[in-house]
């Protein structure tokens, strides 16, 4: 496939938004349970609640810019909400609002402090607004999550998408790139969860690492189901394309062909690996032994600059069977 | 319901691309047009197309077919481009099932072109909206035509009528005589997109020759100058 | 959006829908043009048309991008005082001032010497009109495409069976069961030939292809038979061999209808040696071929007057009559095949010996065994009744694979031996002509003889192409040299009967044998790709003698659109398109007849001419009445005709002959066909039926006709032919057997220059025979062991669709395809830049690899690459940067030898030039050399004039171009 900017941006902002706001309110969770200190509601859960909010916004732009003209994001866009029933873009078109809006109350939750106690589990947690909120919100998320990695995972043809695997990958990416964006705040406020917020980030990075190396495995082992025999049903061995019919490509010449040779291919694989799995693990490691605030902020910056790799290499290595009637111009 | 479609006849498509310039000719000014080109006087020109011919060579000189291959949308039974389309601009219709775009809710996101295995289509690079194949609803439903017109232009054009057009539900449409009669098959068949377009293959004519059709009474060099007789001796001489 | 199924296009805008013929290439179908407020919406078949029946092409299809191309020349453009040729440097000028200039200096040439004028016309269909035009200006120096396009296939089979594929005849798919397709690729029947081939294959026919390529067609056929190119003589001949020896031919047929049983002289030291047999039995009048020859009866064992009702003719076997040894004409091709084994043929053709027997038996077997009988009543020109009309149902189909070769002629021959053999000459299932053919071997007409035939301020006596029937016919001087600016009608090439285009560029530049002031080329791409040897041809053009004048004084040239010769011209005239003028494809010229009779059509106006173009028609007839050519003027000299249509209904080939362009609806009221006054209202009577008229015959004449007594005599009566005489096969050529006896010394009269003596005793063999072709047999074979050929893409026509922003996206450069055994031997991968290098030049190319193509074959859509600038593209266009034409490795003159030294690299009986001989070597290019085809010409100007180059996007709906998004 031919990897859009557009929704590299779109799926790795987004991604690391939700993982932000999934760390906020585990974090949130942790302190209410008493297994972590209580945090400043307006400076961190707000603040952080903004990040994330950001970020979803930027998602949302980078998305515009993937509708055929902007300008069908005001005139047209809201039809993309109408069939749910369906299309898990449609899924997300719902979701990805709904969960700003919950992101946005979090925000204004914290900020303007409403947090009066409604009531307390097991009279150990007390349940207040911003604690419904913030678990809708991760509800929201985890929705958001499974409805942008089925955009992919449901195309059966697309066999390297079409696996479980690129959920977990999408939920994982997300995560880890979220709470290492926590850490990376956290440490930027000089706020002492950044260990716990780094643990998580590392969890998830090398969870994040077993399942996409999973992925590659099976990829690169991947059967293709159709074949120039099936795609024309001639039964043969030995078929060849001569002409694809035009000579200045077309639609179908750019939009699932990445159009890189192996060598820029190979080059944004061990681009990724060390860039989202290794450099950020040990940039951690680093500034949990050096103290330093500035590291996290590197190792985040490290990790997405490595998630956009990962997501170009996502639709580079995904071979659409239409490329069978696209492979010579003659 | 009835589901019209086009079948394919390999055997005698000689890829001429006739169906190719009919169908944009007449698409560019009609229901579904126009449809862009790109850089149309200058270098690497490209635009959007409905149907294109490609061609193929199967096996190793000098056992070698060459396969031309003419592709549109199929229009699927089972579209998986319909589904996935987040606006509902993508659909099928109920009444003669064919999957068109709605180019007024169309919002150019390319999901439903990444959903057809099939590469058939187009996004109209200057309407920013995704096209494709019609079968030609505004001629094929338009009642003012005369009945022998109401036929998709490619279908209309194409020399060598290798094109069918027809209703696939109706066993008794030439082009559901033609599937049954003719070895139809569909591409990809491994994805259960049931495409409702179907393929013909190739067929050989051959021809065998028997000796006794080589040696008969009749040769007419039998008429020519008798057989120089025998010279000298002859069995007729010595046997008793 | 609006429901589609709601809305009708009608609905939109002001509708109307007219008939015309189509021109976007030359098979001339109907079409039916849609326009929406005035501008084309839509160019469909019409399905009421007998040639396309409702289909159209590619190319029929995309009209609209030709009619509104931003290549179109819209004003009549002089080259600038001072500016340079083949710079573009054109001021625009009135229409009047271009006439002036033109009647200022034709009336000079006219005056003095009219030959000085040339008049050179591509693929157009016009021939009767401009050959007229030239006859009444009293140039000899006239031709059309023919003589560089298919003049083979032409005379081969006319001078042999009276009739020709090409335009002239086809095959019968209807009936037919085997169905053998030689080198052909897309053909000028295109649609009816593919309507034809899939009814053909549907009903279970055999469609065998003998193409050194499998494209298009060939990829249908049942079998291919890749063969190497210029070899199919040896194959035919082969196969003749095969049918021989198994008795495989029809006897009955030969018999009756070919002169196989015919004795012919083989007294050696007789003036006659090689000619039949004639008795002194009184010969008719006017008689083409008397039929005073003889047969050996076998009942009789005794010579015995042809066609003896009691005789029963041997046809093989030698004799002697009165001491001269004589043998049947079949005897000779018998013993001429001896040789030409299966197995020989398998060395030069490379198609396994196996193969080439089971290919004779198969058309031998069927052609005896599956004979199509059909109850039909016919007479014969002998009188004799017929119950039946008897086919065998084996047809054939050949074009430039057979004619674009110096041994073209004689393979052709070979082709129409074999297919007379078989019994399928205008048979149910085989051969049929189309009217006005089958015509006299050879035709009636003839060339002028000498220079007395060419004199000032009087129309030429004799047509500027003719039929040679012995050398008497040639044009030439007393010492036997040429006269023609081409040298047709030389004993260079005796039967160039379509004259030599292709060199008359080449001998106007060097004076040679005289030079000439006006070169007028109309529809002719002579700077690019209808020349050979292009780049040269380039120079040429622009080359000036020591005075500092061009070698080629005044070139004038009509065209629609800025093709690469438009650079060259001193004087444009710009043409209108096919929409926008009348236009008939005459009976006079080549009609779209249908086996089943004559049939003609028309061109009728759709929309406006675009600017100030005006037709070439028109410019003829106003040219001729200015210069008073007799034809277009009264006896006061006064204009006679209005304008073109005017021209057409009221024009006759001489007073009251009743015979004009149109045949259809002639008579006062329309109330005649063929011959008749002419009729005021007959354009309007062609517009109601769909621009043709189509005379279909009674069925007992539409068979046998070169020997159907009810046909022959209908055609006499309506002025198609001169005679009512059979014209019976000359599987024997006692013409060609004339040239060679002349070439031999043994006959008065005209006889060659020392120097050719050798060439035309040779080539002017009565029977067919093989050679190699002549470029291979003076190259080094093992310097240049490939072969390289071009094909007619199916969505292209030569030079003229690029400008047609559709068809370009289908071909918008071309590879040299080649086997993967080549690109393995010498190092290249699919895709990579080579060389192609022949004897004579070199192009840049890219590579890619096919399985395809026969081995020792390379090859190239033809046509495709364009020189930058041209045609309204931008310089960069990929037709410029990535396309290439190989006519640069094709010289358009043979390496200098004894026989001369500027000989055409040409078929040396016709003149047809030998596109296809060229051999060549390929290797990689340096992977430092640019990647751009080679050569490269400096980018041609837009000139004035010419409308604006859409930019970066086009969006054609319905003659509005803009980002209009569809019906609501
Ligand atoms: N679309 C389209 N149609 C056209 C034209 C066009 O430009 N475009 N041009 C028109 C004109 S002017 C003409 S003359 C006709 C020509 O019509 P064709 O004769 O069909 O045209 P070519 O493309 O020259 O095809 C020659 C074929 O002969 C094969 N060939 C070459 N050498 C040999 C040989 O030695 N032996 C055999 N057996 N085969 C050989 C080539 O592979 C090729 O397939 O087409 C007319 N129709
Ligand atoms: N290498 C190679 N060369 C070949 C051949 C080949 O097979 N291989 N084939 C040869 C053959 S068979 C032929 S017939 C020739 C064809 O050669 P040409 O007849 O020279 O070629 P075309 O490219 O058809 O272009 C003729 C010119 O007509 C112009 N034209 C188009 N429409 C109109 C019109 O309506 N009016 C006027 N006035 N002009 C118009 C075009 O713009 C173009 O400049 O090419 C020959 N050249
Ligand atoms: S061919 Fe493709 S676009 Fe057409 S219906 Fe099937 S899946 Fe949809
Ligand atoms: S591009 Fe248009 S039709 Fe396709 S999925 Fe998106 S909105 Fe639907
Ligand atoms: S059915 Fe109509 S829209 Fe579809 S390919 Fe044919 S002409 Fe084009
Ligand atoms: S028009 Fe017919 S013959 Fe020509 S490419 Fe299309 S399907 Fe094949
Ligand atoms: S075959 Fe030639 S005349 Fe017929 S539609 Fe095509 S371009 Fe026009
Ligand atoms: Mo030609």
């Amino acid at each position: 496939m031919h990897p859009a900017f557009s929704v590299i941006f779109l799926t790795t902002l987004i991604g690391a938004g939700q993982g932000l706001f999934m760390a906020l309110v585990t974090g949130q969770v942790y302190s209410l349970a008493n297994l972590l200190a209580p945090q400043d509601s307006q400076s961190f859960y707000a603040m952080g609640a903004l990040i994330t909010a950001t970020l979803l916004a930027g998602g949302l732009v980078a998305a515009v810019f993937h509708l055929g003209k902007p300008s069908y994001f005001i005139t047209r866009a809201w039809r993309g909400m109408s069939q749910w029933r369906t299309s898990w873009l449609s899924r997300e078109l719902i979701a990805l609002p709904m969960f700003m809006l919950l992101v946005l109350a979090y925000a204004a939750v914290h900020y303007l402090g409403w947090t009066q106690i409604w009531f307390t589990i097991k009279g150990q947690i007390p349940v207040d607004a911003s604690l419904v909120i913030g678990m809708l919100g991760v509800l929201m998320s985890v929705i958001l999550f499974v409805s942008t990695a089925m955009i992919y995972a449901s195309l059966k043809f697309l066999q390297e998408w079409h696996t479980a695997l690129t959920v977990a990958n999408f939920f994982l990416f997300g995560l880890a790139s979220g709470f290492m964006l926590a850490a990376a705040f956290s440490a930027w406020m000089g706020i002492e969860l950044v260990s716990f917020f780094g643990g998580w980030a590392v969890v998830f990075t090398v969870l994040a690492a077993i399942t996409r190396a999973f992925s590659m495995l099976r990829n690169a082992r991947i059967k293709h189901k159709s074949t120039l025999a099936s795609a024309l049903g001639i039964r043969h061995t030995k078929i060849t394309q001569r002409s694809m019919g035009f000579m200045g490509g077309s639609f179908n010449t750019r939009e699932f062909f990445h159009g890189q040779g192996p060598v820029v291919l190979a080059m944004a694989r061990w681009f990724f690996v060390l860039n989202v799995f290794v450099f950020p693990v040990i940039l951690l490691a680093a500034s949990n032994l050096l103290e330093s605030a500035s590291l996290p902020v590197l190792a985040f910056v490290v990790q997405y600059l490595g998630l956009l790799a990962e997501r170009w290499y996502f639709f580079a290595e995904a071979r659409h069977p239409q490329n069978l009637y696209y492979q010579t111009v003659g | 319901m009835s589901q019209l479609a086009l079948v394919i006849d390999l055997n005698v498509c000689v890829g001429c691309h006739a169906c190719v310039t009919s169908c944009k000719e007449w698409n560019t000014s009609g229901w579904a047009g126009s449809l862009a080109d790109q850089h149309p006087y200058d270098a690497d020109p490209t635009g959007t197309f409905f149907n294109r011919v490609q061609s193929f060579e199967v096996g190793q000189y000098p056992n070698t077919e060459t396969v031309h291959f003419p592709k549109s949308c199929l229009h699927c039974e089972e579209p998986p481009c319909v589904p996935v389309c987040p606006t509902g601009a993508s659909y099928k219709r109920p009444d003669n099932g064919v999957v068109l775009v709605d180019y007024d809710k169309c919002i150019g996101c390319k999901y439903c072109s990444w959903a057809c295995p099939y590469g058939v289509r187009e996004l109209d690079e200057m309407q920013k909206v995704m096209k494709k194949c019609t079968l030609c609803i505004d001629r094929i439903t338009d009642e003012t035509l005369p009945e022998a017109e109401r036929k998709p232009a490619c279908v209309l054009a194409c020399p060598t009528s290798a094109r069918l057009y027809g209703d696939v539900h109706d066993p008794d449409s030439e082009a559901s005589e033609a599937i049954r009669e003719r070895g139809g098959y569909q591409l990809m068949p491994e994805w259960g997109t049931k495409p409702a377009n179907h393929y013909l293959p190739r067929r050989k004519t051959r021809m065998q020759i028997f000796d006794d059709e080589l040696e008969r009474v009749d040769n007419p060099l039998k008429k020519e100058a008798p057989l120089p007789a025998a010279k000298g001796e002859t069995l007729d001489d010595v046997a008793y | 959006m609006l429901d589609p199924a709601e809305h009708s296009d009608s609905d939109t805008g002001r509708v109307e829908t007219k008939n015309t013929t189509c021109y976007m290439c030359a098979c001339r179908c109907g079409i039916r043009v849609t326009l929406r407020d005035g501008e084309v919406r839509h160019i469909e078949g019409n399905p009421e048309h007998p040639l396309n029946q409702g289909v159209i092409c590619a190319k029929g299809a995309s009209g609209i991008m030709k009619q509104y191309s931003p290549a179109r020349l819209t004003k009549p453009l002089l080259r600038r005082p001072g500016g340079e040729r083949g710079d573009s440097d054109f001021e625009e000028i009135s229409w009047e001032r271009a006439f002036q200039i033109m009647q200022d200096r034709l009336s000079e040439l006219r005056k003095n010497d009219p030959k000085q004028f040339a008049l050179f016309t591509g693929r157009d269909q016009m021939q009767a009109l401009t050959g007229l035009f030239a006859k009444q200006f009293g140039t000899p120096n006239y031709a059309a495409h023919g003589g560089f396009c298919s003049v083979n296939m032409a005379a081969g089979m006319i001078y042999t069976i009276g009739g020709s594929f090409w335009e002239f005849g086809g095959p019968d798919l209807d009936r037919a069961k085997l169905f053998v397709m030689i080198g052909t690729a897309e053909d000028h029947h295109s649609n009816p030939m593919k309507i034809a081939l899939s009814k053909f294959k549907r009903r279970g026919g055999r469609f065998i292809s003998i193409n050194p390529i499998r494209t298009g067609y060939s990829a249908i056929a049942d079998e291919w038979v890749p063969i190497r190119p210029g070899t199919d003589g040896a194959l035919f001949l082969a196969i003749i061999h095969e049918l021989i020896e198994q008795g495989l031919y029809d006897r009955d047929f030969m018999v009756n209808y070919t002169n196989a049983a015919e004795l012919i002289d083989l007294d050696e030291t007789s003036d006659e040696y090689g000619l039949f047999i004639r008795t002194t039995k009184p010969v008719e009048e006017g008689c083409f071929d008397p039929q005073n020859k003889l047969w050996w009866d076998r009942l009789t064992n005794s010579p015995v007057d042809v066609r003896h009702p009691d005789a029963d003719p041997y046809l093989l076997g030698e004799y002697e009559i009165d001491g001269k040894p004589v043998k049947t004409a079949f005897q000779l091709i018998k013993e001429r095949v001896a040789e030409y084994t299966v197995a020989w043929a398998e060395g030069i053709t490379g198609i396994p010996a196996e193969t080439i027997r089971r290919l004779a038996h198969e058309m031998g077997v069927i052609a005896r065994d599956q004979k199509v009988e059909l109850p039909i009543q016919w007479t014969d020109v002998w009188g004799q009744e017929h119950e039946k009309v008897i086919g065998s149902p084996v047809a054939f189909h050949a074009m430039r694979g057979l004619a674009a070769h110096s041994n073209g002629f004689q393979s052709i021959r070979a082709m129409s031996v074999l297919m007379s053999m078989l019994g399928t000459i205008d048979t149910p299932g085989g051969f049929r002509h189309k009217a006005p053919f089958p015509r006299p071997i050879p035709p009636c007409p003839k060339p002028p003889k000498s220079m007395d035939d060419v004199q000032p301020e009087t129309p030429l006596n004799g047509m500027p192409l003719g039929w040679p029937a012995d050398p008497n016919d040639l044009f030439v001087d007393d010492q036997g040299e040429p006269l023609r600016i081409d040298k047709a009608f030389s004993w260079e090439y005796p039967l160039s009967v379509h004259g030599l285009m292709h060199n008359a560029i080449t001998n106007a530049w060097r004076g040679d044998p005289y030079r000439i002031d006006t070169l007028l080329l109309f529809m002719a791409n002579m700077a690019w790709n209808s020349s050979m040897n292009t780049s040269q041809v380039r120079e040429m053009l622009v080359d000036k003698d020591e005075e500092g004048e061009y070698k080629i004084p005044f070139l004038i040239v009509c065209d629609a659109f800025q093709s690469e010769t438009v650079a060259f011209a001193d004087l444009v005239l710009p043409d209108t398109t096919y929409l926008e003028r009348h236009d008939a494809m005459s009976m006079l010229d080549r009609p779209i007849s249908e086996y089943d009779g004559p049939v003609d059509s028309v061109r009728i106006p759709v929309v406006e001419p675009k600017g100030d173009c005006k037709p070439f028609q028109e410019v003829l007839i106003e040219l001729g009445s200015r210069l008073g050519l007799p034809a277009f003027v009264n006896a006061q000299g006064q204009r006679k005709f209005r304008d073109y249509p005017d021209f057409i209904v009221n024009y006759e080939t001489s007073p009251g002959s009743g015979i004009g362009f149109l045949s259809g609806w002639r008579g006062k009221g329309g109330e005649k066909f063929l011959k008749g006054e002419p009729n005021p209202r007959q354009w309007e009577m062609y517009a109601k039926n769909n621009c043709v008229y189509h005379h279909a015959l009674p069925k007992s004449y539409q068979y046998m006709r070169n020997w159907n007594k009810g046909y022959l005599e209908w055609a006499r009566a309506h002025g198609m032919t001169r005679y009512a005489e059979p014209i019976n096969i000359q599987l024997y050529s006692e013409v060609l057997q004339k040239f060679r006896l002349a070439a031999e010394g043994k006959r008065p009269g005209r006889q060659p220059p020392a120097r050719l003596r050798q060439r035309v005793a040779t080539y002017f063999d009565p029977l067919p025979f093989y050679h190699e072709s002549l470029e291979s047999a003076q190259i080094d074979r093992h310097a240049y062991p490939l072969h390289a050929l071009t094909q007619r893409p199916m969505a292209m026509y030569h030079s003229w669709d690029s400008q047609n922003a559709w068809l370009r996206q289908i071909h918008t450069y071309n590879y040299l395809y080649v086997s993967p055994k080549l690109g393995e031997a010498q190092g290249f991968d699919d895709g990579d830049w080579v060389w192609a290098e022949s004897a004579h030049g070199k192009v840049r190319c890219m590579a890619r690899f096919s399985e395809s193509v026969e081995p020792g074959t390379v090859w190239t859509w033809n046509a495709i690459g364009k020189a930058s600038g041209a045609w309204g593209l931008s310089n960069k266009a990929n037709e410029a940067k990535q396309g290439f034409l190989l006519n640069h490795l094709i010289a358009e003159e043979l390496p200098a030898c004894e026989e001369g030294e500027h000989l055409s690299n040409s078929d040396p009986l016709t003149g047809q030039a030998a596109w296809y001989d060229v051999r060549v070597k390929v290797y990689k290019a340096m992977d430092n050399e640019p990647a751009v085809s080679f050569p490269q010409f400096k980018p041609q100007r837009r000139v004035a004039g010419q409308g604006t180059r859409r930019g970066k996007w086009q969006a054609y709906f319905a003659g509005m171009f803009r980002n209009k998004v569809h019906c609501k």
